[in-house]
């Protein structure tokens, strides 16, 4: 059966909520992080294993890498559709005038993003997984000093600053704009689900930009 | 005033058209931007040059006929405005003023600043109605329905079918005209039986007539001459998950 455009909208929405989902638990667990450095230490590495051991979080990790490659695949084939709808270009084009740039830019937005992804795999997925750690006193492997060393140089701290900025106005429009083709359509709701995208949005780009100044500090 | 005009001028659909430069020198702020056209077309008519040819009818902003993208907006520089209720005053003396025709791959343009907005009739054409046996007008107190009910399917039904909507659109969606009908027909009681089969076939043919999908950036609602609530979008996708599910 063919797709028509709203289906593949709402896969773009579902990947995207689960994925907004994903971060609450990702932001929650690495505010361990922020903790003076010998107790993130211990504690974030405990906290790694007891990820790295479970069978659970093996598969949720799976279902989260389904999840980001089909939000970028069907972004990518809408953009294509876009491109078939539009036609020819306007000469003299000010229609931006009339809508959020980061509306607009969602694909701008979410190319920075998966540049980000994969930068971040590298630095942390990659060594822990692929490469030969060195221990912490309990016996963990020392995912804290890992990080410490990760936001070491100040250009590296401004790339995910930048990149978590780009989260942000991605999250800002994303989160409503879900629950708009999920068919959240009464205005009372769509109210609350316009604050809570906010307040979503400011708590997890706010609390991811924080990790890596505190812990530049904290070393 | 005096304004400089760039108007895309092309001859016929399978033609390549361009940008032409015009200059009109008596332009008064009282003109309507129509009026203005009409002035420059009587100065072609002398000159014994092709006239400029755009939409028009009604001239006072309720047929949704005057579409064309000014200065690089639909329906020009004022929000929920018609091209009809537009007047010169919104310029000063010397601007240069941009027309072109809206711009959709669903809309093909006829020729200069004319576009077939066919494929908006056959969005309703495919289920935009209900179907009624003919004979004799029912008791009108027969189906009873609240007045704010009544409404709020009359604000859906205040669309004019533009198509400025889909001009603004990034995407040339036509959400939010074919949302408008579906969310009209949802609320009232006549619209029940059909409901789910009406929202299924409007939204295929949508697709089919080569719309883009709707990202809600919400510029067609700022766009639109009747002001049509970009929540009925909402609604529409309301209306097709809830069709798909219990009954496709």
């Amino acid at each position: 059966m063919k797709q028509t455009t709203i289906q593949y909208k709402l896969v773009m929405a579902g990947t995207g909520l689960f994925l907004c989902f994903f971060l609450v638990i990702h932001l929650l667990g690495n505010l361990q992080l922020l903790l003076p450095a010998a107790e993130a230490q211990e504690q974030f590495n405990w906290y790694s294993h007891l990820l790295a051991g479970n069978m659970l979080i093996k598969i949720i990790s799976w279902v989260l890498f389904i999840a980001i490659i089909a939000h970028a695949v069907y972004a990518l084939i809408l953009a294509g559709k876009t491109k078939k709808a539009n036609g020819a270009k306007y000469v003299y084009d000010k229609r931006a005038n009339v809508s959020p740039w980061n509306s607009r830019n969602m694909g701008l937005l979410g190319t920075v993003i998966l540049i980000f992804l994969v930068i971040h795999l590298k630095d942390f997925w990659y060594v822990s997984d692929f490469t030969t750690m060195g221990l912490d006193k309990q016996g963990y492997k020392d995912m804290y000093s890992v990080v410490v060393l990760t936001f070491h140089q100040w250009w590296y701290i401004a790339i995910y600053e930048l990149s978590f900025i780009a989260l942000g106005f991605h999250l800002l429009h994303g989160f409503f704009s879900a629950a708009r083709t999920l068919g959240l359509y009464h205005p009372k709701y769509v109210k609350l689900v316009r604050y809570t995208g906010w307040l979503y949005t400011a708590f997890i780009t706010g609390g991811f930009m924080l990790i890596p100044i505190v812990v530049y500090l904290n070393n | 005033m005096k304004i400089y005009l760039k108007i895309w001028r092309q001859d016929s659909p399978a033609t390549p058209g361009a940008m032409k430069n015009y200059e009109l020198d008596d332009v008064s702020a009282d003109m309507s931007f129509l009026e203005m056209m009409d002035l420059l077309n009587e100065s072609l008519i002398q000159k014994s040059e092709r006239v400029v040819e755009f939409d028009h009818d009604c001239r006072e902003g309720i047929c949704g006929q005057c579409g064309m993208m000014i200065n690089g907006r639909a329906h020009g520089p004022l929000t929920h405005t018609t091209t009809c209720q537009l007047h010169m005053r919104s310029f000063k003396d010397g601007d240069t003023i941009y027309i072109e025709p809206f711009r959709a791959a669903a809309f093909p343009i006829v020729r200069d600043l004319k576009v077939d907005r066919k494929a908006f009739d056959k969005i309703i054409q495919a289920s935009g109605f209900t179907s009624a046996s003919t004979g004799e007008a029912p008791e009108a107190n027969g189906i009873l329905i609240a007045h704010t009910i009544a409404e709020a399917a009359f604000d859906a039904a205040a669309c004019i079918g533009c198509g400025a909507c889909v001009a603004t659109c990034k995407n040339s969606s036509a959400e939010l005209f074919t949302s408008a009908k579906i969310t009209q027909l949802a609320l009232l009681p006549q619209g029940q039986v059909e409901r789910a089969d009406r929202v299924i076939a409007m939204v295929d043919q949508m697709d089919a007539e080569g719309f883009g999908h709707c990202t809600n950036t919400e510029a067609c609602e700022v766009e639109c001459p009747q002001e049509i609530s970009v929540l009925h979008i909402a609604r529409m996708n309301y209306e097709y998950n809830r069709a798909s599910i219990i009954s496709h």
